[in-house]
């Protein structure tokens, strides 16, 4: 059993162990290192896209108008001869910035909103839940809708939409956790070396729940995108010759009768690869942080 | 805790989630732009008239009296008028949900067809290749937006092998409705017998059922697998193998009856992405239904229509989470106790 300890000869350096550990776990978690590459890549392309696309997204070529795929454009063109590929570029800059924006906002909300709920408890609590309540009684995309047709069409105001939708997932989650770990014991000690309440929810409890909200926030990033894409699809916030994945895919609904299929399956392709991008990444966090959930699925 | 005691319970907090509701559909149809005076009025109209109009709706009332007057004409079934239609919201839904009600009822029919029996083979199977199908099917499925998956369906189906029709309504044109007794197409032509109507309408209805009953097929078939994988572990499950009982009455018998159970509550969520995917569903295929309305009211900037729509699925949606969990206490009598 002697020579189970590896031989000092044998021990690898620093780097070379580190390297050799992330190359474990990418091995064993190929799909998610395939998801987070894909977004990797979707979100440089969107902030360079000024340099990545091979053409302006709003650049017409009357001459190559409906054009199927070439090396000249490699995903096809639209009638107005714009460059397929270089919409759906620009288009991820607004699709990720709405799902960030939203996912981010109703984070900070819930959270906080959440934490007051169940550290003060009593008739708070009470007034809080039953809002969350009525907000949870609409079908998230439904509600969506109706915030956005209410405020006006404007991407800001599906952004507030989509978060405000959001905003209960994570406050009954953070309400969840405190309620748990308030009664804990180094919840107590917190207590009686006297911080106050913010500081023990800010400071002390919240950073304990922090994994669930990481994996909850990351599957939501899917869900904020699948909305914002549903919406724009329908007619809400998107303008015109603005490019946006939902409703590129909307206008080429129209030439599916006449063929041009490209149209309408780049843009919709495009929502599917980073849906499941984020849903892959949050299932696997949720089983690396929360080895509670594991096998459940 | 007796039946009477849970009911009672769960009623009770139905009633506040109610109240909510409208208080939000109210909020949002008052604070969305446009004075709805205007719109009614059309441009052109002098501030006077305006003024007049806006005293006759009571919109110069302050909220709180305007959101009693709301709230009782939601009970008397007064969804105020559709501006496009100039017809009271209410008869425009009763029109239309017939269509709404047909193709989601499809749906879930389609969704529970393959859900149930795909769950249960990935449990059976548990990390075989029918397993793993299910897993990317379920993954995919909800990765995929009902409205591309719909014109993908269209695309494949309708223009390249020419098997659907064009999406174009509830039945093809030159067909006439079935004698109306349910109002859905499907279930009036069989009662009557009208077979061409038959044909026609479950023609129609093919893929716009499809594409839903997909998009809600994955959850479904997710609860029966792991309910399935924690029932065949348990001893009753296994002395039904030690005596010999035949393979498909254990597993269709004996076990899929108790993985059903707790399937029933996730049917809410069900619902809730069925009438959320509804209303773009419809779009895409042009089905005459309330979600189609909502979003066609959307473009001509219809505030009535989508307020009612929204609040009219809302209302289903508790009213149906309710009955579901009344129907759990009768199936389940443990969950009374908490």
């Amino acid at each position: 059993m002697a020579d189970v300890a590896p031989s000092p000869a044998t021990v690898p350096t620093p780097t070379s162990a580190a390297l050799r550990l992330l190359w474990i776990r990418v091995r064993r978690n190929w799909l998610s290192t395939i998801a987070l590459a894909i977004i990797a890549i979707m979100l440089i392309a969107a902030v360079l896209a000024n340099w990545i696309a091979p053409y302006d997204a709003d650049a017409t070529d009357a001459e190559a108008a409906l054009q199927g795929m070439s090396l000249q454009h490699l995903l096809g063109t639209d009638i107005y001869g714009r460059d397929l590929l270089s919409r759906i570029i620009f288009a991820a800059r607004i699709d990720l910035t709405v799902a960030f924006g939203a996912t981010a906002v109703a984070l900070v909300i819930g959270s906080t909103i959440g934490a007051i709920s169940g550290l003060y408890r009593g008739w708070v609590d009470l007034i809080i839940m039953r809002c969350v309540d009525s907000i949870m009684a609409f079908p998230a995309f439904i509600l969506a809708m109706a915030i956005t047709a209410a405020l006006g069409n404007s991407v800001t105001n599906v952004l507030i939409a989509i978060s405000l939708t959001q905003i209960p997932n994570y406050l009954r989650l953070i309400r969840g956790e405190i309620l748990h770990i308030r009664e804990m014991e180094y919840a107590d000690a917190a207590r009686v070396v006297g911080n106050p309440a913010w500081r023990l929810v800010f400071i002390h409890l919240l950073p304990n729940c922090l994994p669930p909200i990481i994996v909850q926030a990351t599957l939501a990033m899917g869900y904020a995108l699948l909305t914002m894409a549903a919406l724009s699809f329908i007619g809400l916030g998107i303008q015109p010759p603005q490019s946006e994945w939902g409703s590129m895919t909307a206008e080429g609904a129209q030439y599916i009768v006449t063929g041009e299929w490209w149209l309408f399956l780049y843009p919709g392709l495009a929502i599917v690869l980073m849906v499941l991008s984020f849903n892959l990444i949050g299932d696997s966090l949720r089983d690396f942080l929360d080895p509670r959930m594991r096998g459940i699925r | 805790m007796t039946f009477l005691g849970y009911f009672l319970r769960r009623l009770s907090l139905v009633i506040p989630t109610l109240l909510g509701v409208t208080l939000i559909t109210f909020t949002l149809t008052y604070v969305l732009p446009g004075n709805p005076a205007v719109v009614k009025a059309g441009p052109l109209v002098s501030p006077e008239v305006v003024a007049e109009l806006e005293k006759s709706m009571g919109l110069d009332q302050p909220p709180w009296v305007q959101y009693g007057r709301y709230l009782s004409g939601v009970l008397h079934g007064d969804l105020g008028e559709s501006s496009s239609t100039g017809r009271p919201v209410l008869e425009d839904f009763r029109q239309r949900l017939p269509a709404t009600l047909e193709l989601t009822l499809a749906s879930l029919f389609i969704a529970l067809l393959l859900g149930i029996p795909l769950g249960v083979q990935s449990a059976v199977h548990r990390d075989t290749a029918i397993d793993h199908i299910g897993r990317v099917v379920g993954v995919a499925g909800v990765a995929m937006p009902t409205f591309w998956t719909g014109l993908l369906a269209l695309y494949v189906f309708f223009y390249l092998l020419g098997v659907a029709p064009p999406p174009l309504g509830r039945l093809a044109t030159g067909i006439t409705p079935p004698q109306s007794i349910t109002g859905l197409y499907v279930i009036d032509s069989l009662l009557t017998a009208n077979w061409p109507a038959l044909w026609s309408s479950l023609h129609q209805l093919m893929l716009p059922a499809a594409t839903l009953g997909l998009s809600v097929m994955a959850p479904i078939a997710r609860m029966v697998r792991s309910t399935m994988l924690e029932i065949l572990e348990s001893d009753y499950i296994k002395a039904a193998w030690a005596a010999g009982i035949p393979r498909r009455r254990v597993i269709y018998g004996d076990a899929l009856g108790n993985a059903l159970i707790p399937v029933i509550t996730i049917l809410g969520i069900v619902f809730g992405f069925l009438m959320a995917g509804n209303a773009v569903v419809e779009s895409v295929f042009a089905w005459p239904g309330i979600g189609n309305y909502a979003i066609t009211s959307l473009m001509t900037k219809d505030s009535g229509p989508i307020q009612s729509f929204v609040l009219f699925v809302a209302l289903l949606y508790v009213i149906v989470n309710f009955v579901i969990d009344i129907v759990y206490g009768i199936v389940d009598p443990r969950i009374r106790l908490d």
